[in-house]
């Protein structure tokens, strides 16, 4: 194959920071190999040539759906939507001290 | 081996009875994550009194644990949603019960339908209704197994890049991934918004005709639903068959490449004209989709951080933990792979080496699709290389468990319509033919399944 991607531990840190999961330990020298592994694999690309092809960000031709501005109820209410929060105060959703 | 003709003109309430006893009697299965008898009982009474009829008049079904429904939570088989109670339903599940139909339970799938076998459910995998020493296939792998063990006579699955077709062909049924767009995916946990797809699985081909047309329709929620296309045909006229013969070679199991072969002489006998054809980029879909896909998965699973709704971890005490902790409990390891393999090839320095490029190839995929559709109507190829496969034999490196989708990721990139048609058994295990057409050809594909199943 040839495909050599070496993963750093640095780098999976870095990109679990980007993703918000604070991994446990355990999780790192796995993680470090298996990211390794899938970019390996996925960087065959490199052997095509796609010089000026338009990338297909979507197969449906369908372009810019509009609808009236108008107000609809929707299919939940704010007190809906505020049940399915972990914690909830005084109408709010709760979350610990920001700044 | 139950239809919905089985069902039809019988009492709902003795129907929902029978579906509920089998879920129960098949409980070593794990292929249910949970029954949702209360709201079931109710729509049986609705039907029984005549206040709801249709074309599934009572008809028992079990809908994949990502779609959002009434009674009971809906998990996405994840931590992190396993006490979300969904607060409205899918738009496909309230087509299904405006016509009769009634859900009975939410099935198993890999968590987030981020897998190949339903191992990756948080909940534990789902064993195969043939052979249970064998996975279920994935991710929808407890709707197939529902239908192959007669629980109910369909089910709903998703399909991103494989998830119907594979766990349909593992268990020896119908599965059938429509043309993007032609399926709302409103209320239904997201996974890669470009790819997925909501489709049934079913024991004959007439039956995943008529809840596909059941399903099928714009929806104004959903801006990326087509505008109304499916229709079906009554018959179909010799068709131009290609069989892709990339997905062909020795890297198929001889049994499959067999029943496949035995599939296309029964095309021939039947009158359609079959040769074979090649996709050039075949041997590249994989690498496109492990690329594509994690970012769209990143994107989508951002919303998951235990503020508004979901799991939270109790430990946290800063707002980062509490995003950080709750997602690292939440998510298996397969999500987080996925995420973190999104986030680096969407990170600045590498976007245009990885996403662009991946896109650009897809447009190039897409170009190919087109031009053998040109030239022929359907083609046929395998829907997995193998069998099901026997627990934890693709567990430790993810690429082996993300090759038994080489010949089905294809298909989604290029937003096309495939179905998975049984075609017998290799060493005790069934085997799918997948049946492929041009984007908005998914009644042809369906009544060439119907013609050859009243042949077979």
């Amino acid at each position: 194959m040839g495909y050599m991607t070496q993963i750093s531990r640095d780098t999976v840190l870095r990109l679990a920071a980007l993703s918000n999961l604070q991994l446990a330990e355990d999780e790192i020298d796995g993680l470090t190999e298996d990211l390794g592994r899938i970019l390996a694999y996925v960087e065959q690309l490199d052997e095509l040539d796609t010089k000026e092809v338009e990338p297909a960000y979507q197969v449906t031709g369908l372009q810019n759906i509009y609808r009236q501005d108008v107000v609809d109820e929707g299919d939940v209410t704010r007190e809906d939507l505020l049940a399915l929060a972990p914690s909830v105060k005084d109408s709010q959703v709760k979350v610990p001290k920001v700044i | 081996m139950k239809t919905i003709a089985t069902y039809l003109g019988r009492p709902a309430r003795e129907n929902v009875e029978q579906a509920i006893e089998a879920a129960r009697a098949s409980e070593s299965y794990h292929a249910l994550l949970h029954l949702t008898a209360e709201r079931a009982y109710e729509r049986a009474e609705l039907v029984d009194s005549g206040k709801v009829t249709g074309r599934l008049a009572g008809v028992p079904f079990i809908v994949k644990d990502n779609y959002l429904a009434f009674d009971g939570p809906t998990t996405a088989a994840s931590h992190i949603l396993e006490n979300f109670v969904a607060p409205l339903q899918a738009t496909v599940v309230e087509r299904l019960e405006a016509e009769g139909a009634i859900c009975i339970g939410k099935a198993n799938l890999d968590s987030f339908a981020h897998g190949s076998s339903t191992e990756n459910s948080a909940f534990g995998p789902t064993k195969n209704a043939i052979d249970p020493t064998k996975v279920a296939g994935g991710s929808s792998g407890g709707s197939a197994v529902a239908v192959a063990l007669d629980i109910v006579p369909f089910a709903l699955g998703s399909d991103t890049g494989g998830s119907i077709r594979q766990p349909a062909s593992f268990n020896g049924v119908y599965g059938f991934k429509p043309t993007y767009g032609m399926t709302s995916r409103y209320g239904v946990v997201a996974m890669a918004s470009s790819t997925d797809v909501m489709g049934c699985f079913a024991n004959t081909a007439e039956d995943a005709e008529l809840v596909t047309e059941i399903m099928a329709g714009q929806d104004t929620k959903d801006p990326t639903t087509l505008p109304d296309f499916f229709k079906p045909v009554s018959d179909v006229s010799p068709l131009k068959i290609g069989v892709i013969s990339d997905f062909m070679t020795k890297d198929t199991d001889a049994g499959v490449r067999d029943r496949v072969n035995e599939y296309v002489e029964r095309l021939k006998a039947n009158g359609h004209t079959v040769e074979n054809v090649e996709l050039p980029l075949a041997k590249y879909t994989l690498a496109m989709y492990y690329i594509i896909v994690p970012a769209e998965v990143a994107s989508n699973l951002a919303r998951y951080d235990g503020v508004r709704y979901g799991n939270r971890s109790e430990e946290a005490q800063t707002i980062e933990e509490l995003y950080g902790l709750s997602r690292d409990k939440g998510f298996v390891a397969e999500s987080k792979r996925r995420i973190m393999i999104g986030n680096y090839v969407l990170s600045s320095g590498y976007f245009d080496a990885y996403y662009l490029k991946a896109q650009q190839a897809r447009q190039k995929l897409i170009e190919q699709f087109d031009d053998l559709f040109s030239r022929y109507d359907v083609l046929v190829s395998p829907v997995t290389p193998t069998t099901a496969f026997g627990f934890g034999e693709n567990t430790d490196d993810p690429m082996k468990m993300y090759l038994s989708d080489a010949m089905t990721v294809g298909v989604s990139l290029a937003g096309i319509p495939a179905l998975s048609v049984p075609a017998g058994m290799s060493d005790g295990l069934p085997v799918g033919v997948q049946l492929i057409g041009q984007r908005k050809s998914d009644a042809t594909l369906l009544a060439l399944a119907r013609s050859m199943e009243a042949t077979s």
